[in-house]
């Protein structure tokens, strides 16, 4: 089986967007590649536990995936972790900025990550970004 | 929704084997995909698993995921717009 490093850089707050992280993200992962997320920037709020707000459609698309009931991106960045051994990490920035202690966060994230790391982890393999 | 069903009644497979029903309906790629895999994991290996999926993505995107990660394709059909794929965990 063909196993590859993937690593997916999110930093939009829009839902079709984190969406199609997501799936590129547990799609991934199941499949037997090593998959890395690096949430920075406008997408980690939505990770705080607890934050409820949507994400905002950037086109009908968006406004589609939630009327037809696809998967919530939440819920496939979990089973990303879950049944594919994916990594989320929040960008240590991020984290400073937004001022949240590693409890503020959802359980399937991982301890923040600096940047200078995540290129490093990237360096080999496929890069997303969204 | 899970239900136990016995094997045989859509393929022409002779066997014993209890089959777990993993009902996807009404959800698009790759929630059908990702439900199968949870279910996956629960199921002992030479179980079978017939999932529904009303999403034709899914229809064609899981068969492409059991060949990758190593399952077995027992049978796959479509009936009244709802696609069936029966899969037995090989390892």
């Amino acid at each position: 089986m063909g196993s590859e490093k993937i690593s997916v850089m999110v930093t939009s707050d829009k839902r079709e967007q984190l969406q199609m992280a997501a799936m590129v993200a547990s799609v991934g992962a199941v499949s037997g590649n090593d998959v890395t997320v690096f949430l920075s920037m406008n997408s980690l709020s939505f990770f705080v536990k607890g934050a409820d707000k949507p994400a905002t459609a950037e086109g009908p698309m968006g406004t589609l995936i939630e009327e037809k009931n696809a998967p919530d991106f939440k819920e496939l960045f979990q089973q990303a972790v879950e049944y594919g051994d994916a990594k989320i990490f929040p960008c240590s920035m991020a984290v400073d900025i937004l001022g949240l202690g590693q409890d503020d966060l959802e359980e399937y994230i991982s301890e923040p990550l600096g940047l200078t790391s995540f290129l490093s982890d990237a360096s080999e393999g496929q890069v997303w970004h969204f | 929704m899970h239900q136990k069903v016995k094997s045989g009644i859509s393929n022409s497979r002779k066997n014993t084997v209890e089959r777990k029903l993993v009902d996807a309906k009404n959800t698009f790629c790759p929630g059908p995909l990702m439900e199968l895999i949870g279910q996956m994991k629960l199921a002992a290996v030479g179980d079978e698993l017939e999932i529904l999926s009303t999403d034709k993505g899914s229809a064609n995107d899981i068969p492409e995921w059991i060949h990758k990660v190593g399952h077995e394709l027992l049978d796959s059909f479509e009936e009244d717009g709802v696609w069936h794929l029966i899969v037995k965990k090989a390892k």
